[in-house]
């Protein structure tokens, strides 16, 4: 029984090669690491360059407006229904394919610098490979499990890649709770698969998206599927209430920081949303329910992030904050704006996270903020870098994240006020806690020991590189989408057209903005960063506080620097009691229960052959006595026809 | 043969038989003397034969006798075992009184 | 012919292996094992030309080879009736597949009385492959009776501290269910019209409806504790953590498959009425019992009993997906069967490895074991990663199967059990954590080198948990026929 196999084209090659490659680099790293030495590290970058080269062939040689099926084979089938192995080439998935491949060769190249003096090296290297693999097997599925192969095999890596320093136990407690709150969500991503399967016999997309169109909008069906779906996605890309490992995640290098939970990874929630863009519109409630969660996540995180003191835990909170932003947009049903924030999100979180490694490799592992400052005279490039991509996160023009942002900005502002309103808010936030993080690090004088003064270095040519190059396009790449007002064509949007063609027919068109209305919006945006981005100059240049230590906080900044106790909460409402759960069911119902029962038995077995075995005396006589009694009785039985009347 | 047993009327052998298989058993419940009680099942078995072999006689039937046969092989085997079991349980404890023998419990 | 040799031989081993001394007996059970293995793989190639459509003749003969029916007894009427199908074979292959492994893991041990040890393994070997090709109801209580008398003396003579009372408790729990089971062939003997207890038969001319419950609960109790389901359970963590770890992995790997291949053969097609009555109730005990094993393994600190509580939850998992009567509950049980009894041996083979080491099986006195020993850290965490079902391991597609079959029953029911893929992760990592991960513990401050049988089991362990997981189609295709047929037979006509 086999599905037929359609094989097409001169794109079979480099599609299978995308994933092949990182797959071949994890193969060779994994078995022959420890042998390559700081080899394993350049091999796995080139497979990674490889990989890109593919991904920009696709890129250029799939013609616009069209998608190819890349089908390996029938992967497994019960009932009627296949389960292809098969891959979906369209503008979505290389847009996709871009990113991952693009940041991630970055992201090598950067960390065999990073990397050079940790005795896991190769062992390092394996797993990016790996993750680097498994994310493009999610971007490039053309069904869910193929997708969700690739989300639980994210899963994995993340997990290992958090714990990669796995002596120190913390780290190993943040990457278990990485992996469990992912999957968390990846029951609901099952659920909604199950759904799926059940109710149009497929998970190939457009299968799923025919069928879901055949029940029309807001059926509980689709709604259902949708919501499951959405699940997923808040473990995937860490929203509320799923949203506490992506912090602790920090636990993980530098690089892994920046690849997996800031560019990649964490966006698969958004990806995958996108992807599914057309039964997503066919459920305007669900879409509800992921603005709010949005909404909501991307003010709490920002809320959070305006007190943390750790430079990765500022930007971790950062990144929730902006996937929030863009489960905003995604819950707005403007699914190409989130893709685009997708894009330019990942090319300057990326930098700013490898600028912070660049930080902290320079203090030689400090990564407390109060423990910094006065770093833009010693690291100039890493300084200049961070810049960039500090202005671009707050959305200052012409740097990408202005774009993007606008872009969301302006489709809340058009579907409802409140939210627009929030939104800006979290904006304004971003701005100040990212510029409060610029200045604590790079401005005034050095507040660690001299022994840490002494070391500060600029980091390695492989390390700077990538630096520049992300900074570079953090500059530039926000061009592919113009606003209406700048420019008549909205490259990217156009790009990605055909994917969304169909969700846009089925949502209510929203009108055009007029062109003074959206002035008014930009000016806003940027008006209310510049302002916070004074605050923060004036609160920490000019006068040069830095924050307080952990204890001398009061009030509500404790609570919030404290994460609002959200972690201390679910220990309380979730760990402790199943922890309590499983003693109570081993010691009251396994020990207490269940064995009374069967040990009863057995007791009540042996009193019974205890009290019995008195009757054996020992004596012959009433042996024999009771033998004549016994007959005689029998006998009397049969004379007065007993057993006739007991029926025996 | 057959007149000889026929001879005395049926009822006499089943009073007789009776006689002789209660003796037994009173015997049985009531002598403690091993060889005794051993004696008493002798005789309620020979109780039985003496039954069988009139019946069948008045039936006309030779079964029953074949089984007087078979009883009385069993029963000597049956001696012979009891008897040496006996000896040597008087050789080790000097009686064979039962109410002596009750080692043998729980 | 084939099925007859295929269950002869280790009969016949089990009595040569009598005769050996000292260590060589090992090796010819070793070698007996892989032969078996190798005469499986044939008799699967023989079988699957079966689906090729070849013209008739060669078919029939090519049946006739794979079973045999002759008159045993004629009063009651018991026929020496074995055969093959895809079910059987399937399980047949797991053991032969288990076999040659666990008799390899016991190479380079120093145990007691080798030649009786490995006598009553091949015995064994014997007893579950009679269980799975029997098609006779009397034949196949024989060998499942016959099973359990080998496994009995391995884990009295060969096992831990306080072996006679855990192995009492575990005797007299199963032989409990066997009585009963015996009680329902009686039953079924007499209630049938024909007097026949052949599979054929029984799952073609079904029972009165009204007799169906009585055996239902007689065949579903003894399966029960066989498998076990809660509440059926308590003798199989202490067994588990008693015997040793040859035993352990014959009764985890291989003997837990007959209690759910017994489902699939012979309670469900056999009294369908009886289970449409009582499913409901039967299933919610599985998944309940899926949440109620993964959540006391949370907290369990002894490595054996943890993952014998993941074990409960697993194979409950997959009576669960038997009672969901649906054709990828079926598929997802036969398959899952396979994954788990591979996983399963494998953790309680790390478990072996870890304990002969370390002298502890405490997780809160183990740690560190990965800077000591990176290789053996890597099969663990592959072999944890299979059984907590990651995509492209084999525990994978069985449990997305199992799990779909319930949600189809019952949303919830899906949900319920679905927890255990949360639970399953949450157990299994607090457990690698605790004994691989983290500082060296001073417990363990010497970890010796993997030996060469024991690297090359846990590295075939490992290649075949990818295997099945990113290869699963052949066995899919070997189910498929048998488990449409099995689910045609369970519907009320």
């Amino acid at each position: 029984m086999t599905e037929t196999i359609i094989q097409s084209s001169n794109l079979f090659l480099p599609t299978i090669l995308i994933p092949l490659l990182p797959l071949i680099g994890f193969i060779i790293n994994g078995l022959f690491g420890k042998k390559l030495g700081h080899a394993s590290g350049w091999i796995a970058t080139l497979v990674m360059f490889a990989s890109l080269a593919c991904s920009m062939f696709l890129f250029f040689n799939l013609p616009s407006g069209t998608t190819e099926t890349v089908t390996l084979s029938n992967w497994f089938y019960f009932n009627d229904i296949f389960i292809p192995f098969a891959f979906l080439i369209d503008p979505l998935t290389i847009t996709m394919l871009l990113v991952v491949t693009g940041i991630g060769s970055l992201i090598h190249l950067y960390s065999i610098g990073y990397m050079h003096h940790d005795e896991g090296f190769a062992r390092f290297f394996t797993y990016l490979n790996l993750f680097v693999f498994f994310m493009l097997l999610l971007v490039m599925g053309n069904n869910y499990l193929i997708m969700f192969i690739g989300w639980e095999g994210v899963g994995l890596c993340s997990y290992l890649l958090i714990g990669f320093w796995f002596k120190n136990q913390a780290y190993n407690d943040a990457a278990k709770k990485a992996f469990i709150m992912n999957r968390i969500g990846d029951l609901g991503f099952l659920l909604g698969m199950f759904m799926m399967l059940y109710h149009f016999k497929s998970l190939n997309y457009d299968k799923v998206a025919i069928g879901a169109m055949s029940l029309g909008v807001n059926h509980i069906t689709v709604v259902g599927i949708t919501l499951f779906l959405f699940i997923g996605a808040m473990g995937k890309s860490a929203q509320l209430p799923l949203y506490t490992w992506l912090p602790d995640a920090m636990a993980g290098p530098t690089p892994v920081s920046a690849l997996i939970h800031a560019a990649t990874m964490v966006t698969a929630g958004i990806y995958m949303i996108a992807r599914s863009n057309i039964i997503y519109s066919l459920a305007p409630h669900t879409l509800d329910v992921i603005l709010i969660i949005g909404t909501a996540t991307s003010l709490f995180a920002a809320i959070i992030g305006l007190l943390q003191n750790d430079i990765k835990k500022v930007l971790a909170y950062s990144t929730v904050s902006q996937l929030g932003l863009m489960f905003a947009a995604l819950g707005m049903g403007a699914f190409e704006s989130g893709m685009f924030h997708v894009v330019t999100h990942a090319f300057f979180k990326a930098l700013l996270f490898l600028g912070a490694g660049s930080v902290i490799h320079a203090l030689g592992g400090e990564q407390d903020m109060r423990r910094m400052g006065g770093l833009g005279k010693y690291i100039k490039i890493t300084f200049l870098t961070f810049l960039i991509g500090t202005i671009a996160i707050s959305g200052i023009p012409p740097f990408a994240g202005f774009f993007s942002k606008d872009e969301i900005l302006a489709s809340a502002f058009e579907h409802n006020k409140v939210i627009w309103g929030l939104l800006s808010f979290s904006s304004m936030l971003t701005a100040f806690y990212m510029f409060r993080l610029l200045y604590l690090t790079f401005s005034n004088s050095f507040r660690g020991t001299e022994e840490v003064k002494h070391h500060i270095h600029e980091s390695p040519t492989v390390m700077t590189l990538p630096l520049i190059i992300l900074a570079a396009c953090s500059t530039v790449v926000g061009f592919i989408g113009l606003p209406p007002v700048l420019s008549h064509s909205h490259n990217f949007k156009n790009y990605l057209s055909s994917v969304f063609a169909q969700s846009k027919t089925i949502l209510p068109a929203g009108h055009q903005m007029s062109h003074s209305m959206e002035w008014i919006l930009i000016a806003t945006a940027v008006g209310l960063a510049i302002v916070s981005i004074a605050f923060a100059y004036f609160k920490y240049v000019k006068q040069k506080q830095t924050p307080l230590e952990d204890e001398q906080l009061k009030g509500i900044s404790k609570v919030i620097s404290n994460k609002f106790y959200v972690d201390e909460i679910y220990n309380a409402v979730f760990v402790k009691p199943i922890m309590l759960l499983s003693d109570l069911f081993l010691v009251i119902i396994d020990k207490l229960v269940i064995d009374l029962l069967v040990h009863g038995v057995a007791f009540v077995t042996a009193q019974f052959g205890r009290g019995l075995r008195l009757l054996q005396t020992g004596h012959v006589g009433f042996y024999m006595f009771a033998m004549v009694i016994s007959m005689i009785i029998l006998l009397a039985l049969q004379i007065f026809n007993i057993f006739n009347f007991l029926h025996i | 043969m057959e007149n000889s047993i026929q001879s005395i009327p049926q009822n006499w052998y089943l009073i007789l038989s009776s006689f002789m298989f209660c003796i037994g058993i009173m015997g049985v419940l009531f002598r403690r003397n091993a060889i005794i009680i051993l004696m008493c099942i002798e005789l309620m078995l020979n109780a039985v034969n003496l039954l069988l072999v009139s019946f069948s006689s008045y039936a006309g039937n030779a079964e029953g006798q074949v089984f007087v046969f078979f009883i009385m092989v069993v029963a000597a085997a049956e001696v012979a075992v009891g008897l040496a079991l006996l000896v040597s349980i008087y050789r080790n404890i000097a009686s064979t009184d039962i109410n002596i023998l009750s080692k043998m419990k729980w | 012919m084939l099925t007859l040799i295929l269950l002869l031989i280790p009969l016949f081993a089990s009595l040569i292996a009598l005769l050996f001394k000292g260590e060589s007996v090992k090796w010819f059970s070793f070698i007996i094992s892989i032969f078996q293995l190798v005469f499986t793989l044939y008799i699967y190639f023989v079988f699957s030309s079966l689906n090729n459509g070849l013209d008739k003749e060669i078919t029939q003969s090519i049946k006739d080879s794979l079973s045999i029916n002759i008159d045993w007894i004629n009063s009651p009427n018991i026929n020496f009736n074995i055969g093959l199908d895809g079910m059987s074979l399937l399980m047949v292959f797991l053991t032969n597949l288990l076999m040659p492994l666990i008799i390899l893991s016991g190479l380079n041990k120093n145990q007691e009385r080798p030649q009786i040890l490995y006598s009553l393994m091949l015995l064994m070997n014997f007893a579950l492959i009679g269980v799975f090709v029997s098609f006779d109801g009397f034949l196949y209580y024989i060998f499942w009776e016959l099973a359990l008398i080998p496994i009995y003396f391995i884990a009295l003579n060969w096992g831990g501290p306080n072996r006679a009372t855990v192995t009492l408790k575990f005797f007299i729990y199963t032989l409990a269910g066997s009585l009963l089971m015996l009680f329902g062939f009686l039953y079924l003997y007499w209630a049938t019209p024909s007097h026949n207890l052949s599979w054929v038969d029984l799952t073609v001319n079904h029972i009165c409806s009204c007799k169906q419950g009585f055996i239902f609960w007689m065949f579903f109790l003894a399966f029960a504790i066989k498998i076990p389901i809660i509440p059926f359970h308590t003798w199989q963590p202490d067994t588990y953590s008693t015997a040793p770890t040859q035993g352990t992995m014959l009764l985890s790997g291989i003997m837990l498959k007959m209690g759910l291949y017994s489902l699939l053969r012979w309670l469900l097609p056999v009294v369908p009425n009886g289970v449409a009555e009582y499913t409901p109730y039967v299933i919610a005990l599985c998944f309940i019992g899926v949440v109620y094993a993964s959540v006391i393994a949370i907290m369990q600190t002894d490595i054996k009993k943890l993952f014998a509580y993941s074990s409960i939850a697993h194979v409950g998992l997959i009576a669960g997906g038997i009672f969901a009567l649906n054709m990828q509950g079926f598929q997802g049980a036969l398959i899952q069967m396979l994954a788990h009894g591979i996983n399963v041996v494998g953790l309680f083979y790390c478990a072996e490895i870890i304990i002969s080491r370390t002298g502890t099986s405490d997780i809160n006195s183990l740690g560190g074991i990965r800077v000591l020993s990176p290789r053996f850290a890597m099969y663990f965490l592959i072999i944890v990663l299979g059984s907590v079902a990651l995509p492209l391991t084999n525990g994978f597609i069985g449990e997305f199967m199992l799990l779909f079959g319930l949600f189809e029953y019952h949303s919830w029911a899906g949900f319920i059990a679905g927890l255990t893929i949360i639970l399953g992760a949450v157990y299994m990592l607090r457990m690698y954590q605790k004994v691989m991960l983290g500082d060296v513990n001073e417990n363990v401050t010497v970890f010796e080198n993997l030996k060469w049988n024991e690297e090359l089991i846990l590295a075939i362990i490992a290649i075949l948990i990818f295997a099945f997981g990113v290869f699963p189609k052949p066995v899919l295709e070997l189910v498929e026929p048998i488990a449409s047929h099995i689910f045609k037979l369970s519907f009320i006509k």
